[in-house]
């Protein structure tokens, strides 16, 4: 049963294939937008293909971002890599590292002879993904960076005034009204590691790594068991404790939460806008993370989450063409606001922000433009501009581990931060060897 | 007197036994070579430089103290595991065996969890344990039993357990029963008659009997909770929170497959490997002994 139904699916794939993609150079395109966000990338891909016959996008899920670096490794080593990948932000290093592996995206697009000027993308986004030289090696596609999202509902129905907290001072005092008003889920946060250490340090304006966070060289160390680090993460334990912090996991598991009206305030990404819309569960209202206000510098600015596109290498030249060709569309400032002001990711371009200001957008739709202004808020410094640390997935996972065990009250956070600079450092020395 | 039989020609055996060696070199053979080499190398992510280091890997798994760590979670997983497995289901096994009305029907019911695939049963026990929408966690909140697997390491490991063992039970239910019924009634029959009431007549007659399977299901037992279990992991808690339920196998994916670090990971499968080794010698040499056939 089960095996007549999937030969016939294969034989009906084949078929729309054949009658499909005729004489087109296919280009596979593997991402790891799930939900109302693989609605609209696909939405892009479509349009993409309908605006010219030469080349087809195929986008591809592959699971989560792991899960598609991984499918994407394993599928390099056995020689049938997709010619685009979407890789997280933290893999970049380790992509980077990869020469031979990829293909810069600056190269992909001066072979093909597309326009390309790395100078229309925003600094703090392609800082991000470019070398010391400045050469951009792979395309911002998604960049959100980290929001605080609160439910003007739960707080209304606490009796306080419907306004999001700006200090974590400010944040413990109205969770604890809110708590005593019987709200259940006071504040949780998704991702802990990139919004209480990654965002949390270039918003106080401290180092998270030395060499400019790993971005001058690999030979980096972390910097994250310092007095402010350990400081934030004790009171996060603390709210924890009370009942103030209801911790829901490593990756995107708080979104949900907030989305469904579990909860009345969140610290979870940018690009959780859409899926917020859509479920329409809450009177959201999005601002500025919460800072420490005794510290000098804060708030500084904050830096991207999400990923960027990578170009596979080993393709032959007439595929580059094509990739080259798509990622100048998805460049384009209509394609970008298109994308912006549906998913809630930055603009990637300053054209595309400004193209989405003059369309009035914001002022119709107030709040949407804050990761932008949380982005550029002051001139991006050493500790603010990004991140690079070899083999980070694993690194972060080490600082989120040991945040757990903070959360869990098996460590206090002084000690769980040492050991986290301990282990991570290991891992950096670990990547130095093997990528010499 | 063994029974043999011998083969005119002298090719033929070679050939009838060829498709089992080719699936068990390509499938075990290579792939376990493959590791032992790579446990010896320096490789970055996407296999584009090597480099030989000798032992490196495995001196620094057994400086990393999270890796001891985890030798004491697989230890009490599988111990729990396969302890609980086998004494649930031996339990429910004489149950069923003394059922007459409605037999099959109880059955059916205890064998049906076997056909759930492990990350199935994972996310079954995951949403009802879930920490704010879990059915059962509601009822825990009721008697105020504060729930929560996504911080609490212990409770993660009670979850990973309970998923497993419910898993598994229907697979040792099998062989219990089969076992049970094998026994001669005339047997339980006479020693009732000599007046053994129902404990003694267990403890006795039926548990030597069952013996056997008793150590066959241990052996599989074990190497389910070392291996197979994977899936559930994989579907609840991920190894976390805090590395409390990271068994060795699950570092090992987690090392290599997530983590791209193959050399480290290599390391750990060949310890792992030795381990599975050790514990099948010693179970057949020790513990086979004490067996009554």
């Amino acid at each position: 049963m089960r095996f007549k139904a999937l030969t016939a699916t294969l034989f009906a794939a084949g078929l729309l294939g054949s009658a499909t993609a005729q004489a087109q150079t296919e280009i596979q395109w593997w991402h790891s937008m799930g939900g109302a966000l693989g609605e609209a990338l696909n939405g892009l891909a479509t349009k993409f293909n309908a605006s010219q016959q030469e080349y087809k996008v195929v986008p591809v899920y592959k699971g989560q971002y792991p899960e598609s670096m991984t499918a994407a490794i394993a599928a390099f080593r056995a020689g049938n890599a997709p010619h685009i990948l979407q890789v997280f932000e933290v893999g970049t290093a380790t992509m980077m590292a990869a020469k031979g592996a990829i293909v810069p995206v600056a190269k992909v697009m001066t072979d093909a002879k597309e326009p390309f000027d790395p100078k229309a993308y925003l600094p703090t986004v392609a800082g991000y993904y470019s070398d010391i030289q400045g050469n951009m090696l792979s395309l911002p596609f998604n960049s959100s960076t980290a929001l605080f999202y609160i439910d003007r509902n739960k707080f209304k129905a606490a009796g306080l005034p419907p306004v999001p907290p700006k200090t974590w001072k400010e944040l413990i005092s109205v969770a604890e009204k809110l708590k005593a008003a019987g709200q259940d889920c006071v504040y949780t946060s998704g991702w802990p590691a990139w919004v209480h250490v990654e965002n949390f340090s270039a918003w106080h304006n401290v180092p998270i790594g030395t060499k400019q966070n790993g971005m001058g060289g690999v030979d980096t160390e972390f910097k994250i068991n310092s007095p402010l680090h350990v400081r934030h993460v004790t009171m996060l334990g603390d709210m924890v404790k009370k009942g103030l912090f209801t911790y829901a996991g490593r990756t995107n598991q708080a979104d949900s939460k907030f989305q469904s009206g579990e909860c009345a305030m969140a610290t979870i990404s940018a690009g959780a806008l859409a899926g917020t819309i859509k479920a329409g569960k809450t009177d959201w209202e999005l601002s500025f993370l919460p800072y420490h206000d005794d510290v000098k510098g804060a708030p500084q600015n904050s830096i991207i989450g999400g990923a960027s596109l990578w170009v596979m290498g080993g393709k032959k030249p007439a595929e580059y063409k094509g990739v080259a060709k798509f990622l100048s569309f998805l460049s384009q400032p209509e394609i970008q606001m298109e994308w912006h002001t549906t998913t809630g990711y930055v603009p990637i371009t300053k054209a595309a922000y400004e193209l989405t200001r003059k369309s009035g957008f914001y002022d119709k739709n107030p709040g949407r433009d804050m990761a932008v202004r949380q982005l550029t808020l002051n001139a991006p410094t050493e500790n603010s501009k990004g991140l690079r640390f070899g083999n980070y997935v694993q690194g972060r996972e080490v600082i989120e581990e040991e945040m757990e065990a903070v959360f869990a009250g098996k460590k206090d956070a002084k000690t769980a931060m040492n050991d986290a600079v301990t282990r991570g450092n290991l891992i950096l020395r670990k990547f130095q060897a093997a990528n010499k | 007197m063994e029974k043999r039989v011998v083969f005119r020609s002298a090719w033929l055996p070679y050939l009838l036994l060829a498709p089992q060696l080719a699936i068990t070199i390509v499938f075990f053979f290579w792939p376990a070579g493959q590791a032992v080499w790579y446990s010896f190398q320096l490789q970055d992510a996407f296999g584009l430089h090597s480099e030989f280091v000798g032992f490196d890997n495995f001196t620094a798994l057994f400086k990393d103290p999270h890796y001891l760590e985890s030798f004491k979670t697989t230890a009490v997983f599988s111990v729990s595991v396969a302890g609980l497995g086998i004494a649930i289901s031996l339990l429910l096994a004489t149950m069923a065996d003394r059922v007459v009305r409605g037999a099959l029907a109880y059955k059916t019911v205890l064998i049906w969890p076997y056909a759930v695939a492990a990350a199935v049963a994972g996310v079954l026990w995951a949403f009802m344990f879930a920490p704010s929408i879990g059915i059962v966690t509601y009822v825990l909140k009721g008697l105020g039993v504060d729930w929560n697997w996504i911080i609490k390491g212990d409770q993660a490991m009670l979850l990973i357990i309970i998923a497993s063992v419910w898993k598994q039970i229907s697979y040792n239910f099998l062989f219990f029963l089969a076992g049970l019924q094998s026994i001669p009634k005339s047997l339980i029959e006479a020693a009732a008659i000599d007046g053994a009431g129902p404990a003694r007549r267990f403890w006795t007659i039926v548990l030597p009997l069952l013996s056997p399977t008793a150590f066959f299901l241990l052996v599989v037992n074990i190497v389910y909770a070392f291996f197979e279990t994977f899936g559930v992991i994989d579907a609840t808690t991920q190894g976390g929170p805090a590395q409390a339920t990271q068994i060795l196998v699950y570092k090992v994916y987690h090392d290599g497959v997530k983590s791209a670090d193959i050399g480290g990971s290599s390391a750990q499968s060949v310890i792992l490997m030795i381990i599975v080794i050790a514990l099948t010698v010693v179970q057949f040499r020790f513990i086979e002994r004490k067996v009554q056939y």
